[in-house]
């Protein structure tokens, strides 16, 4: 593929994360603390938001998988997730964490598993899609091309 | 010939494919009669009966051909052309006769004539002399009829004498011989006369020549049909109603029947037909000939271009009765002329895009260098500056004396300069790809231009006044991109004084009407919407100018054009990147400005700016307001906001020639003392008239005041001052922690710039320490990030305990904090730490738990004083209202996630 194409396509991508919802305004947050000094910061920050997430999520599926759940330390667990999905911008995790809070709040476990489904999803889901998008900046830069900021906040 | 045939070759060469002829070869239903459509002349044979139609692919109404021809113009006029050229040919002919008849008219004359003499004379020949004729060869006519007189003559024979020569007998018998044969020849004569007679009689009753002009008929339709049979024309003449009265070379499976009698839109369906039947009928109206192309599209020949010429037909009375067309099939023509023409547009966009390639790669280069060249700056500049200025930073936190730290202070200004116009430098790249935005802040423009100034005279080397002068009619308050419209000054106040070498450097700020510039110019209006300001704006007009080394005419084109310089014997002396202008007429072009220059060698420069601002409501600026008159309270200022002329004068050579100490000195210019000129104040606050604004940056107002003593000798000023008041120093310098809040009105546009001026003012300035409570790693990432970008540093505190571990052990000018948090949340920390404030103990802190056991030995006084501003970051939540904040002590919050323009103006309100 042409780098001119694959920049097009990369923004097509990019449009498509924001007209889905996965991603929101907060997202463009981060190209914009990138600079010389750190020019990978939005793909470091989201690396850590996976690790992060991935062992939040884990611990989730274990404390609701006890017997007996402990809410009080479920919901820190989902506050957690809230927080950062917030702040790299993964708004449909968010969403589904408000609710997976709610649901904490009401001790409720059998809705508390189904928001943990839910939340696995999107979260599987912007996962995969923000590995997809930095793939294709590693391809645009590995042929030569430049990740503007632009090219990721349009 | 040779001529000819070359020209034939080169046609053939010329036209290398094989015509195909207009209409298929082959097709399907044509019998060979049809191609020539074998039609018997109907009826009225008698006219034409000799036109071999058999031979033609003509097909005509043939009742109405005659009736053509005898009607209209054009057919009289043949008919007349062929009457001439009969008429002309028996014109001829009789011509011929007569002139004959003449010669032998002559003929016998002279015969008659000779005969009598010989007569006459008695002459006797032996041999009959033979007739020559006189105009003998004169005309092979003549001879054709001499001899054919000669056969009809009687044979002329010797005449024979029986008689004895010379005897009576002799001659009588000769003269007998002789009158016979004269009457022979009279008799001869008489009947050639007869005979050319008749023959004159029988010419002149040849009246009726239609035999010969059928065949001159024949033969112009032989040659017609010769020219034509291998064209691809087709002909026709339609009536009145578009019929076909008569078609040449009709399409081969087309019968009479179905042409003659109708109209093109009887007989062909598609593309092409109804055009040409109304391009037929307009010429028939128009009553002008005219040709166009038209393309055919018909299910019987398929995709065909004709060349179309009609022209009208009038009968005699010139009344119009059909139209005569002629189509010549071009279709190969048309097909490689619209080949050649897309070729030509192809070649064309393809040299315009290779050309805007070139320009692209051309601009890309560029682009790259400039990008590269400010990479490598910024990097290499910027580390090592900031080793610096943080070495400083640290160096000001240690025990040091007055003069050390104010010379500390300039190191670290000058150091925070230096990396604000890095970034600014980095911001002409961010505006040569579109990154850049602008801001919106409410600014004051008198303390802009001071600010310039000061900063200017802090490092200035030379004997140069700088002044600054600023019409009354210019608002205290304005709106614009503050840190650009800085930069833009500095930078042409750097440049002024770079070139000027004595006299003095100043701006000059007046408002202007609209400029006729900015009448369409719809980047502002997008500006302003964009700011959503629709207040009312105003045009300034600002001037730098200089009584430097003026800039020659053919300079100034390429002044504002990146690394250029206006010589580079200019370059070699004065040094620099040739930047400075290309970036300020970007960045005044960008916030819809224009940036001009004039300029006299030798006798200084004037650059001007003139940039639209909105003009920002005073009572906006409540906040300040009261915060003024604070400040009025505790320690009377000059108030910047309305003072209209600022000067900075030069240094005196004594301070020069001092030694060591006297480096300071030289980034410390004295106060401008001279009384007079230096002072206008718009009156209206009418207070400190005397007031001065120092140089240097070390404006330090409160010693000012009460040293307004007006020391004379300005060289002494500086240690005057300090030797004077020194208590007055210390109390500024204490309670400067305390009005650092108060300060904040000047703070409203930068914080790197009112960093630094604040640094000017409390002398013990340094980065003010934030300390962020947050417990997630990834909001802890962004927000370094973010103060990063902001300029700012900050400690980490991953909960409420730790957090107030921290303040206990260091102080700090602002805290961030986290509202949900593990161990112990931001509302019950808050509320430990304002529980602290009040009672100077953490007792309270550490009945809820929290081990503190290092801090007894701090002193309070400091802190108790202080309320030390608290941000909560909330997720906006029911659990974390706003209300909930507040009511925990907290003095305001940002709301998750947070964005680096939420931060930023909570760091500027907070930290200055």
């Amino acid at each position: 593929m042409e780098l001119g194409q694959m920049q097009k396509s990369l923004q097509d991508y990019t449009k498509s994360l924001f007209v889905e919802g996965i991603l929101d305004s907060q997202f463009l947050q981060l190209p914009q603390l990138q600079d010389e000094s750190n020019s990978d910061f939005v793909s470091q920050v989201v690396s850590l938001f996976f690790q992060d997430s991935d062992r939040i999520l884990n611990d989730l599926s274990l404390s609701l998988d006890q017997k007996v759940v402990d809410f009080e330390k479920v919901d820190p667990y989902v506050h957690q997730l809230k927080g950062s999905s917030s702040s790299i911008g993964a708004q449909r995790v968010k969403n589904a964490c408000v609710v997976f809070r709610s649901f904490c709040e009401q001790k409720n476990v059998e809705a508390c598993h189904r928001c943990l489904q839910q939340v696995k999803q999107e979260y599987y889901l912007v996962k995969n899609r923000l590995e997809t998008l930095f793939k294709l900046e590693q391809q645009i830069v590995a042929s030569g091309g430049m990740i503007s900021a632009m090219d990721l906040g349009f | 010939m040779v001529c000819e045939m070359e020209t034939d070759q080169q046609i053939e060469e010329m036209d290398v494919e094989v015509l195909s002829s207009m209409w298929p070869e082959d097709v399907g239903g044509t019998e060979p009669d049809n191609q020539f459509n074998v039609e018997k002349p109907a009826g009225d044979s008698d006219t034409l009966k000799e036109v071999d139609i058999a031979e033609k692919r003509t097909m005509a109404d043939l009742k109405r051909l005659p009736d053509l021809l005898n009607t209209t113009d054009q057919g009289s006029s043949q008919l007349t052309n062929l009457v001439k050229q009969w008429e002309y040919m028996q014109d001829h002919a009789v011509r011929l006769l007569r002139e004959e008849l003449k010669i032998l008219t002559k003929q016998r004359e002279e015969a008659e004539a000779k005969e009598l003499k010989i007569i006459e004379e008695h002459n006797f020949e032996t041999e009959e002399p033979e007739n020559v004729p006189v105009l003998d060869e004169s005309s092979d006519l003549f001879r054709r009829f001499k001899e054919k007189k000669r056969d009809k003559l009687v044979g002329r024979k010797r005449i024979e004498i029986d008689e004895e020569f010379d005897t009576v007998a002799y001659w009588k018998q000769k003269a007998l011989s002789l009158e016979k044969m004269l009457e022979a020849s009279t008799e001869r004569e008489r009947r050639l006369i007869e005979k050319l007679n008749e023959s004159l009689k029988t010419m002149e009753s040849h009246s009726a020549p239609v035999e010969e002009l059928t065949q001159n008929l024949k033969r112009a339709e032989g040659f017609l049909h010769f020219i034509l049979q291998n064209a691809p024309i087709v002909m026709g003449h339609q009536d009145k109603d578009l019929r076909y009265l008569f078609i040449y070379n009709k399409f081969p499976t087309l019968r009479e029947h179905d042409i003659l009698g109708k109209t093109d839109v009887e007989i062909f369906h598609g593309g092409g037909v109804k055009e040409s039947e109304d391009f037929k009928r307009e010429v028939l109206e128009k009553g002008k000939a005219s040709k166009r192309e038209i393309t055919f599209e018909t299910d019987l020949f398929g995709s065909k271009t004709f060349l179309i010429y009609v022209e009208p037909v009038y009968n005699k009375a010139r009344e119009k009765i059909g139209i005569n067309y002629m189509g010549m099939e071009v279709t190969d023509q048309v097909r490689k002329r619209e080949k050649m023409a897309k070729l030509r547009e192809d070649n064309a966009v393809r040299k315009a895009m290779e050309s805007e390639l070139t320009k692209t790669i051309h601009i890309t280069e560029e682009t790259m260098r400039a990008k590269q060249m400010l990479a490598t700056m910024s990097h290499e500049i910027r580390s090592p500056l900031s080793g610096v200025v943080g070495m400083a930073e640290i160096l000001s936190t240690t025990k040091l004396d007055k003069e050390q730290r104010q010379l500390l202070n300039v190191m670290i200004s000058s150091g925070d300069l230096v990396l604000q116009l890095i970034n600014d430098i980095l911001d002409l790249s961010k505006v040569e790809s579109g990154v850049m935005k602008l801001e919106a802040t409410k600014f004051r423009p008198r303390e802009v231009v001071k600010h310039v100034l000061q900063t200017a005279a802090a490092s200035l080397k030379k004997e140069l006044t700088l002044e600054g002068n600023i019409a009354d009619e210019v608002p205290i308050l304005v709106v614009g991109d503050v840190l650009r419209i800085r930069q833009i000054l500095t930078n042409l106040i750097s440049n002024a004084i770079k070139f000027t070498h004595q006299g003095k450097v100043g701006i000059k700020l007046k408002v202007i009407p609209k400029p006729s510039f900015a009448s369409d110019n719809t980047h502002k209006a997008d500006a302003e919407e964009q700011n959503g300001l629709a207040e009312t704006s105003v045009w300034i007009c600002c001037d730098v100018y200089d009584t430097g080394i003026g800039i020659p005419e053919n300079a100034l084109p390429c002044l504002f054009k990146k690394y250029m310089q206006a010589s580079a014997d200019h370059a070699r002396k004065y040094g620099g990147t040739g930047l400075g202008l290309a970036i300020c007429k970007q960045l005044v072009e960008l916030m819809g400005g224009q940036l001009t220059v004039t300029s006299q060698v030798n006798l200084g420069s004037t650059f001007t700016f003139i940039l639209p601002y909105k003009v920002a409501a005073s009572n906006d600026h409540s906040d300040d307001q009261d915060e003024f008159s604070d400040m009025v309270d505790h320690q009377p200022e000059p108030d910047d906001s309305t003072e209209g002329y600022f000067q900075f004068k030069p240094l005196l050579g004594s301070i020069y020639s001092n030694g060591g100490p006297v480096m300071g000195n030289n980034f410390l210019p004295h106060k401008a003392m001279l009384p007079s000129p230096v002072k206008l104040i718009n009156g209206n606050t009418g207070q400190s008239e005397s007031v001065q604004v120092e140089n240097g940056g070390y404006m330090d107002d409160t010693r000012l005041e009460t040293g307004s003593g007006h020391c004379p000798e300005s060289a002494h000023q500086y240690e005057n001052g300090n030797g004077r008041c020194p208590s007055k120093e210390s109390e500024s310098c204490s309670s400067s922690q305390a009005s650092s809040e108060m300060e904040s009105e000047f703070t409203v546009s930068s914080p790197r710039e009112d960093v630094q001026t604040e640094t000017e003012v409390k002398e013990t300035s340094k980065q003010p320490k934030i300390l962020l409570v947050e417990d997630n790693k990834i909001n802890i990432m962004v927000a370094k990030s973010m103060m990063k970008q902001l300029g700012y540093t900050f400690d980490i505190a991953n909960n409420g305990v730790e957090a107030i571990t921290a303040i206990n052990s260091s102080s700090y000018d602002l805290v961030l904090m986290d509202v949900c948090m593990p161990v112990l949340d931001g509302l019950k920390a808050t509320r430990l730490i304002r529980s602290y404030e009040e009672s100077g103990n953490w007792d309270a802190a550490v009945e809820a738990g929290v081990d503190i056991k290092v801090l007894e030995n701090k002193q309070m006084s400091v802190r108790s004083t202080n309320r030390l501003p608290i941000i909560a970051m909330t997720a906006n939540t029911l659990s974390e209202s706003s209300e909930e904040c507040y009511a925990n002590g907290m003095d305001s919050f940002i709301s998750k996630p947070v964005t680096l323009q939420k931060l930023k103006q909570c760091l500027q309100q907070y930290l200055h």
